[in-house]
């Protein structure tokens, strides 16, 4: 039996910060921004009381700056925002991608582009998660629809960060963020925990921070250690020092890619309601999925053989997992609050593109089950 | 027991020889100065982590075996806030160009020193964006040549050490490269300084800076230096208060440092969770 301290009934922000400290969250740095500022909030006064260390800087991206600052010194990072705050961090992001250290970065999205609907809900930020930072290069992202989800997913952020030396980016939305609802919060080793891997390389040993072990894996060594090494935003060589040498060019992008993509698998995280005999399928992820499961599950009590694929990955997107399950549906709809974002990716996914349809709002209100039933009819050819 | 005498190669990475920087460039020399002051301070290279954005400049921290950070352009000092905060056992250095400094780090800057964590910020003024070729600087001033001022700089430049002070820097100094141990001194005490300490050093572009400007030669450049400043306090700036003042302007250390002040933070949190 769970006691009070366990059962919580608190905001998704709240629950993304209680998945940070399972996690063991040493530093946060950010800047107030609607609507994700509950999770600095909340982390201001949760940090100093386990020894751990929270700033508010002059802005994102100094915020940005900051977590990775503090994550090279061998600490668990994060900053949250939103929208336009998650556009100012695009650039440091990159840079923790080149120079591979591991961040959390939480994007609570709100409607865009620009100051757009600060206090209401979008899912317009799927791409700018990928796509965000110039160059080429791989990223993570994870998003849930309960809170019990936003918990895991946080946990398993900071896990990725750690195991794939990568920024990886929580993608809430405002409904999500701000939303109450039940929390159970696991017993410490209920949910596994991955560690910062360090070097054991010993001293006076050469030591390269970016030669990959066998499985893939980098061992780190904190600043302050005794390994002094080069960081840098340049290509660079195995010992961190930069270099333009077109075959070290080539390998350390590809690298940066293939860390990600080769663990598509390992990354995918997602859920699936009904999908055996489903005829119709509901793709959807974040809030919008609970739009989608509340009208399968009704029009399943009628018959209707419609089931939900909820996506908890989204980068690297997971398309022969989405093809898979989507291999014997009539339709496919994708459900989600933008102008179409992860629909594109499902169409790339699918052996059939033209089954797939596109139900969406972006008006700035949650997109409700009457929604999408009403596109569902129009694609049975029953009218709305 | 005597310390063993200075030697530049204890303290660079000779993989990363020659350096980038251009005949004549001062940089050289707040290079040795500094290398000097880590070693008369007698610091461990372990317990040293110089944090750098992008520009002429910044090309420091990869040349000393320090831990080193090469950042993003501007940033440096967010980056060593991050390094600093978590790990305050640790000496911050944070060696930046004019550009990156006080243009596009302007924000980061103020702010670092109006929290007073205990970072160095070395400004390396060359009054150019030297990297680039030659654009001007928030510190060219008016009446300059650079390539994206043919017809000459309408901009005004800020003062650093008045910029420093103002925004509540608690050691504040200016040198130039022709006072190399002058140099070497006031970055010993900025480094030994607990708070947020700038230290402004004057270093010649004579490739852009100085060609645009018709300022001569490296020589003639190192010279001006001499000519151009003056102690403060000294007889020679009373008698010309026109040139540029020398010296260390603020050693302020009744501020308290951030990091300690957030331990305290650290204690009232833990004591009311108790």
């Amino acid at each position: 039996m769970k006691d009070k301290e366990h059962i919580r009934f608190l905001q998704g922000n709240e629950a993304c910060v209680e998945g940070a400290l399972y996690a063991g969250i040493d530093f946060f740095a950010g800047y107030p921004i609607t609507p994700s500022t509950e999770i600095m909030e909340h982390l201001a006064s949760r940090l100093p009381q386990k020894g751990g260390k929270f700033i508010q800087m002059e802005d994102e991206i100094a915020s940005m700056g900051a977590i990775i600052g503090a994550s090279l010194t061998g600490k668990k990072v994060m900053t949250a925002t939103s929208g336009p705050g998650f556009s100012l961090k695009q650039e440091a992001l990159g840079y923790a991608c080149m120079a591979e250290i591991p961040c959390v970065i939480a994007n609570v999205q709100r409607g865009g582009p620009s100051t757009g609907n600060p206090t209401h809900v979008s899912q317009g930020d799927v791409n700018q998660a990928k796509w965000g930072t110039h160059g080429d290069h791989a990223i993570i992202a994870l998003t849930a629809s309960n809170h019990q989800d936003v918990f895991n997913i946080t946990v398993e952020a900071f896990n990725m960060a750690e195991t794939y030396r990568t920024p990886v980016i929580i993608l809430l939305d405002e409904v999500i963020g701000h939303m109450r609802e039940k929390l159970v919060i696991p017993e410490p080793g209920e949910i596994t925990v991955v560690e910062r891997l360090r070097t054991s390389v010993q001293k006076g040993v050469d030591y390269h921070p970016y030669l990959p072990r066998e499985d893939g894996r980098l061992p780190m060594s904190d600043f302050g250690g005794e390994h002094r090494y080069n960081v840098t935003g340049l290509f660079h060589d195995m010992w961190g020092f930069p270099n333009n040498n077109p075959k070290v060019v080539s390998e350390l992008l590809r690298h940066l890619m293939e860390k990600i993509e080769t663990n598509v698998n390992n990354i995918n995280m997602y859920k699936e309601y009904w999908l055996e005999d489903a005829e119709y399928i509901l793709v959807s992820y974040g809030s919008s999925a609970r739009s989608a499961i509340h009208l399968a599950r009704n029009r399943r009590a009628r018959g209707f053989k419609i089931g939900v694929l909820e996506l908890q990955t989204l980068w690297p997107f997971p398309a022969d997992m989405v093809r898979e399950k989507c291999a014997g549906a009539k339709a496919i709809v994708v459900v989600e609050m933008n102008m179409g974002q992860v629909v594109t990716q499902v169409k790339n996914a699918v052996d059939h593109p033209n089954k797939v349809f596109l139900a969406n709002r972006v008006d700035g209100e949650l997109i409700s089950p009457s929604n999408i039933k009403t596109l569902l009819r129009m694609i049975q050819g029953k009218g709305v | 027991m005597t310390k063993p005498a200075f030697n530049f190669k204890d303290y660079i990475r000779p993989r990363f020889f020659p350096h980038l920087w251009c005949p004549g460039c001062g940089h050289g020399i707040v290079l040795g100065s500094l290398l000097r002051a880590v070693h008369e301070l007698g610091l461990d290279k372990n317990e040293i982590v110089i944090t750098s954005g992008i520009g002429c400049s910044s090309r420091i921290s990869g040349y000393v075996d320090f831990h080193s950070l090469h950042t993003i352009h501007g940033r440096a000092l967010t980056f060593a806030t991050g390094v600093k905060l978590s790990k305050p056992n640790l000496k911050a250095i944070v060696p930046m160009g004019d550009g990156d400094a006080l243009a596009i780090g302007g924000n980061h800057f103020i702010h670092a020193a109006r929290r007073n964590i205990d970072i160095t910020a070395i400004v390396m003024n060359n009054r150019i964006y030297g990297m680039t070729g030659g654009q001007f600087s928030p510190l060219s001033g008016s009446g300059k040549k650079a390539t994206t001022a043919p017809y000459s700089t309408i901009d005004r430049n800020f003062d650093v050490v008045e910029l420093a002070k103002s925004a509540g820097a608690t050691f504040v100094a200016r040198s130039t490269v022709y006072h190399a141990n002058e140099c070497k001194d006031f970055l010993k005490q900025a480094i030994s300084h607990k708070g947020f300490s700038v230290v402004e050093i004057l270093t010649q572009c004579p490739t852009y800076y100085g060609r645009k400007n018709k300022e001569g030669d490296a020589i003639q450049m190192m010279e001006g230096y001499k000519t151009n400043t003056a102690k403060i306090g000294s007889k020679r700036l009373e008698s010309n208060p026109h040139l540029i003042q020398r010296g260390i302007f603020v050693e302020d250390t009744t501020v308290p440092e951030y990091c300690e002040a957030y331990d305290k933070i650290i204690e009232t949190a833990m004591k009311g969770k108790a």
